[in-house]
């Protein structure tokens, strides 16, 4: 297990940022890319994390507590704490919840294949929760709304179609750490942003131990590798351990297709996405 | 000389919809309503504020011809005022361009077809537009005027060549979108956009009106942060926020005289030295061996 997030701890300097004006864009953008195509609501999966919880109150902001619909969805294996979060989350805000224990269709799947390693299995709940959402937002008229931040997608920590799966993400441009910094601000509760980060695939799961890597060292690598497309080199130069950043930048590449739309062999003149290219906001 | 020293200029910080040119259109027309009914006798709409920005392959679907019948709605709009808009515009050859018209008295009166075309980063405007090929300022009925479109104004020469043929004021319709988040109260690129909006016109000494848009694209946030400069740098008018909002600002004319008397840097611009050394350095570069 990692050290908790200490917020009296502060953020690496350069990816500070100012919350009030995060939030504004943020809020306007859930406002905005929700309703000009026609919807009102929301629903995206509660895990009782930082990250959802951060997604829930924005959007709640953005649409009304009533436009929102969270569903909490729990195995068996997942830690009981994180559903009492998501609760207080649901209470805290006002808004919408469903609760749907996923057990039963994972193990009525997995009874055909009883050696499946964690990982499998782990993939596989996150594509059943996905697949939860997708429904329930046909139900509800209501669009997913993505909580896959910056640095779980620039190094692959996700489930492709799983939870990467969403269709507008308001947080996918923020560093975990500038998710802690917001999530404080707009008033997630504490308990919740100082938690250690988990997939909670099994209880005491942790990020950090299985990325190997701290967050607040990950985020620093990423900010100079990323944002100022520092060469390894110049990341030596600054004291970051090779191993370090061999590691992330490969976790970088490898997960490059995760990160795009499937590839389509070519033949017209025309093909989707790569010379056939619209904005998604096309008339709106 | 002007007779009445008095303007009152308006800014359009809109929200266009993308690709929906009869939507857009319809919505010029509310906002010129608006702006008449408020006593505006100049009002500005941002870059490509017929269309939207992020087109990509809507450019050519976007576009409408200066000869075509869009026109006359467009030239309609400013039979009580006068209106600059944003629009593409396809030439009789087929090259499109990202344009901004200036209509007085329901006539057009001048084209700016943006010139420097942003193609890196979040930009791809080179893919989709042909660039313009120069900066010409025109007579208003309030002075003379300039027009740059956004990126223009990021190359110092585009304000200067307005500057030395003599323009009051340059006007600056601009799609700029937001980023740059740190801990200060705005983004990156709107104190950016500040610091040369302010550093043109105090240089110049001349009227400086920017009219960002607002709104959100493909996840791509516009700040807006429209605003009116004074030939002495001042900011007079400036919309803090990315809302919708019809900025006001009245302007005496009569300040750009008084500025170049107490500061005559035009008076001292020595073109000719400019021209010479420029020349020179092109010579030189056009020398290297390889």
């Amino acid at each position: 297990m990692s050290a908790p997030v200490s917020l009296s701890e502060p953020a690496f300097p350069p990816l500070r940022i100012n919350p009030e004006l995060v939030r504004r864009i943020l809020v306007g953008f859930i406002s905005n890319e929700v309703r000009k195509v026609g919807f009102e609501r929301v629903v995206l999966g509660l895990s009782g994390g930082v990250d959802s919880s951060l997604v829930a109150t924005l959007a709640a902001e953005a649409l009304g507590a009533d436009n929102v619909l969270t569903v909490i969805m729990p195995y068996k294996t997942s830690d009981p704490k994180s559903k009492s979060d998501a609760l207080q989350v649901v209470q805290q805000l006002g808004i919408q919840h469903l609760e749907i224990d996923i057990s039963p269709q994972i193990d009525a799947y997995f009874a055909h294949f009883p050696d499946a390693d964690q990982k499998r299995r782990g993939n596989k709940m996150a594509r059943e929760r996905m697949s939860i959402l997708y429904d329930q937002s046909w139900v509800w008229r209501a669009l997913v709304i993505g909580t896959s931040n910056k640095t779980e997608l620039l190094l692959g920590y996700g489930t492709i179609y799983g939870d990467m799966a969403s269709a507008i993400n308001p947080v996918g441009d923020l560093y975990k750490t500038q998710v802690w910094q917001l999530a404080d601000a707009v008033g997630v509760p504490t308990s919740i942003v100082q938690k250690a980060p988990s997939a909670d695939l099994w209880a005491g799961q942790s990020d950090e131990t299985e990325l190997g890597f701290q967050y607040r060292m990950i985020d620093q690598l990423l900010y100079y590798l990323v944002e100022r497309r520092y060469s390894v080199e110049e990341l030596k130069q600054l004291g970051f351990e090779e191993a370090f950043i061999d590691d992330i930048i490969r976790r970088v590449r490898e997960n490059q297709y995760k990160r795009r739309l499937p590839l389509i062999a070519k033949l017209t003149s025309r093909t989707i996405d790569r010379d056939f290219r619209y904005p998604r906001d096309w008339g709106h | 000389m002007i007779k009445d020293s008095r303007l009152a200029v308006g800014l359009v910080q809109m929200d266009p919809a993308l690709g929906d040119r009869a939507r857009n259109l319809e919505r010029h027309r509310q906002w010129v309503r608006q702006a008449a009914t408020a006593g505006v006798e100049l009002l500005v709409f941002p870059e490509l504020s017929l269309t939207g920005y992020f087109l990509k392959d809507l450019v050519a679907e976007s576009a409408i011809s200066l000869q075509g019948t869009v026109m006359d709605e467009l030239r309609g709009l400013s039979d009580g005022l006068d209106v600059v808009l944003g629009a593409v515009i396809e030439e009789p050859d087929h090259r499109y361009f990202n344009a901004s018209l200036y209509f007085s008295r329901g006539e057009l009166v001048h084209v700016h077809r943006k010139v420097y075309l942003p193609t890196y980063g979040m930009f791809d405007e080179q893919r989709y537009f042909a660039g313009g090929d120069r900066f010409r300022s025109f007579k208003t009925g309030f002075g003379r005027a300039g027009i740059l479109v956004c990126e223009d104004i990021w190359h110092l020469s585009s304000a200067y060549i307005l500057s030395l043929e003599g323009v009051d004021m340059i006007i600056c319709p601009s799609a700029s979108p937001g980023r740059g988040v740190t801990t200060d109260e705005r983004l990156g690129t709107a104190e950016s956009y500040g610091l040369v909006c302010r550093t043109y016109a105090q240089f110049l000494t001349t009227f400086f009106l920017y009219c960002n848009r607002v709104g959100y694209e493909d996840g791509a946030n516009f700040w807006g942060g429209s605003m009116v400069i004074g030939p002495n740098g001042d900011i007079i008018a400036q919309q803090e926020d990315a809302d919708e909002a019809l900025v006001l600002a009245n302007l005496d004319l009569g300040d750009v005289r008084r500025e170049r008397l107490a500061n005559p840097l035009l008076r001292d611009e020595r073109l000719e030295l400019t021209i010479n050394e420029l020349r020179r350095v092109l010579h030189e570069r056009t020398r290297k061996p390889f």
